[in-house]
């Protein structure tokens, strides 16, 4: 990590994908090539336009790519703004990373895993995911539920059909929220859809989403006989510092931008229900 | 116990500018009736050392108000980064009371955890610190809830103790020495007897004064224990915070007199010839504190208003071995414009005299 942790290096933006109306994935390599830094999977981090703003976002990319970082970011008002009409080309600082990763190396290896993820909640997850189809014999089954609004909306539905419906011992299960012509696919929302798909309990799941379809979804898996041991999920504050000092992210004794983003669900309840 | 060194109350500008002479030297001056800020000494300053406490808090010194990280020049689709941080310079900072002097290392858990602030290190580095007991603490003081001793100030590198006609000056750390050894011309040897005793009256006067405050029997029982985090949900959800928020403005002068608040922005600032990026003392009661694009976790100002209590009652004691992150100072009693404050916290929470 940097030595100065407030400042950050140059990363040039060297591809934007349009993922859907209103998500866009950004290539971020170092000015001499490369990436700016090595992270895990589900670590953010902060990236800004002197001037325009700087904000905290989860690296979708794996580890394991070995040429660039990527980030898929929604449009959602501030800096994000600025970033979906930039060009290639465009420099931004980056600085990170940030956070406790998914542990991937530990407590999921060898696991049948379970991945959930709503909405632009699939960004955090697609960095495990890639990560897991690199090294594919260190896990079981993997199963990927993935929702969105819809069929327009599903963030980068090549890799998807491509690469993880292809990939060994993979199922992927997509649903959208309403009907849509020319989708033949699942149509309801995540947390009935994975009832519905009735897994095993002999699974870790990983959940990523909007609150509100973390909370019915976890109470779904709850209901099919998942402990909250058994489910990790990310957690989403404002943030500054990244570092567990400037007080923005603090919830409970725990700081998001440094205990987090990634929680295991029950320890969750320990903190005061503030986000 | 180091050797103790005395100098005569009236010769005191010559220690000032003996020590100004090598170091930059921050002491309270006087900038208002009964007010005194850490300004840098001059021969003009009008020193102040009878006030108890100033108005911000001596943390300024190693986490200013505001400071700048790095500047950056954009010119089309490339930035460059331009180092650009205040300089640190060595200094001394003298007249520091026992609550402001236990704050530092509060900050100090913070800042100097790993990852270390590098902004924050280099002026702790370049800073000596020399102390000042109290001998007139006031009714809104409570450092002794929290162990702290105002006759017989710790956690700095210099204690100095001021009578009526004498400073006592005795180093404690290495850095004390150091200073002391650059005043061997102004200081001269206490006297083993006659100097000790007077020292010693001082501190047993100030001890005497602070056992008959009015908050000598504020207690910290219900957020004391190993098992705070086990508590914190109840104290989260206690009724108290439904009456005791309802006064509060949140005007951040509380967080912002404080010496152990620690919570920033970091902000960017067009010059015309380039960003700035600074950071700030920012404030947990600012309603924008925690806003996100899509919502914001705290609404409402109870939520707000307990955050800051929580934090130095809780959070904070439950990530450092159950230290508070207050230090009695009472600057927030004697400031808030609606008289809330921490005491009435922990009041409500049990903790008035048994
Ligand atoms: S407690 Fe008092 S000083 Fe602090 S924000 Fe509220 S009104 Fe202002
Ligand atoms: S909370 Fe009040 S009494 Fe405690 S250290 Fe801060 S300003 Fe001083
Ligand atoms: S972002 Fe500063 S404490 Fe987490």
């Amino acid at each position: 990590m940097n030595n100065d942790v407030l400042i950050p290096q140059i990363g040039i933006v060297t591809d934007i994908r349009t993922d859907t109306p209103d998500v866009k994935t950004f290539r971020v390599n170092a000015p001499k090539g490369g990436k700016c830094f090595e992270h895990m999977p589900g670590q953010c981090a902060m990236l800004s336009m002197p001037g325009v703003g700087e904000a905290m976002f989860s690296i979708t990319s794996s580890p394991t790519n070995r040429e660039f970082m990527e980030f898929s970011i929604k449009r959602c008002g501030g800096f994000t703004e600025w970033l979906h009409q930039i060009e290639v080309g465009q420099a931004v600082t980056i600085r990170g990373p940030y956070g406790h990763a998914f542990p991937v190396d530990t407590a999921l290896k060898g696991r049948d895993l379970l991945f959930i993820a709503g909405g632009i909640g699939l960004a955090p997850l697609r960095s495990v995911i890639d990560y897991c189809l690199a090294r594919r014999s260190d896990y079981g089954k993997i199963d990927i539920v993935y929702g969105s609004r819809s069929a327009d909306d599903l963030v980068d539905i090549d890799e998807i059909r491509n690469v993880w419906m292809n990939a060994e011992n993979v199922d992927v299960h997509l649903t959208i929220d309403r009907p849509q012509e020319g989708w033949e696919g699942h149509v309801g929302f995540v947390p009935a859809y994975v009832k519905e798909l009735n897994f095993d309990t002999d699974k870790t799941a990983l959940l990523c989403g909007p609150p509100i379809m973390i909370k019915f979804t976890l109470a779904s898996l709850q209901e099919m006989g998942y402990d909250k041991t058994q489910v990790y999920t990310t957690m989403e504050l404002r943030m500054k510092c990244g570092v567990g000092k400037c007080g923005r992210c603090n919830i409970g004794s725990k700081y998001v931008c440094k205990d987090g983003p990634v929680f295991r669900c029950d320890q969750l309840d320990e903190l005061p229900n503030e986000y | 116990m180091s050797k103790m060194y005395k100098i005569s109350k009236e010769r005191l500008d010559e220690l000032y500018a003996a020590v100004s002479a090598v170091k930059s030297l921050y002491l309270p001056v006087r900038s208002g009736e009964n007010q005194s800020e850490f300004k840098k000494w001059s021969d003009q300053s009008d020193v102040c050392l009878d006030s108890l406490n100033t108005v911000k808090s001596a943390k300024e010194l190693f986490f200013p108000q505001s400071e700048n990280l790095i500047s950056f020049k954009v010119s089309g689709k490339d930035i460059e980064l331009v180092e650009d941080r205040d300089p640190s310079e060595p200094f001394v900072l003298f007249g520091v009371r026992a609550c402001d002097a236990k704050s530092f290392s509060i900050l100090d858990s913070v800042f100097l955890s790993d990852p270390v602030d590098t902004f924050y290190k280099s002026r702790r580095e370049n800073g000596t610190v020399v102390t000042l007991a109290c001998r007139a603490p006031e009714e809104t003081c409570f450092c002794g809830t929290f162990g702290i001793d105002a006759s017989d100030p710790a956690g700095g590198d210099v204690k100095t103790w001021l009578t009526d006609t004498e400073l006592y000056w005795e180093a404690v750390s290495e850095k004390g020495e150091e200073l002391t050894k650059l005043l061997t011309g102004i200081l001269s040897e206490a006297d083993a007897d006659a100097d000790t005793k007077a020292v010693d009256d001082l501190k047993k006067n100030t001890k005497e004064i602070l056992a008959r405050l009015p908050l000598a029997d504020l207690k910290l029982d219900y957020f004391s224990g190993d098992r705070l985090n086990e508590k914190l949900n109840d104290v989260f959800y206690a009724p108290q915070w439904q009456e005791l928020y309802k006064s509060c403005l949140g005007c951040g002068t509380c967080t912002f007199v404080c010496p152990t608040c620690q919570c920033y922005d970091i902000r960017d600032f067009d010059t015309g010839h380039g960003i700035k990026r600074f950071r700030c003392w920012d404030s947990c009661m600012y309603s924008d504190f925690t806003k996100m694009a899509h919502g914001n976790p705290r609404t409402s100002q109870l939520e707000r208003f307990r955050q800051r209590f929580m934090h130095k009652l809780v959070y904070y004691p439950a990530n450092n071995g159950g230290e508070y992150s207050c230090v009695g100072c009472g600057r927030c009693l004697a400031k808030c414009p609606v008289s809330m404050n921490i005491v009435k916290v922990i009041k409500a929470f049990g903790g008035e005299k048994a």
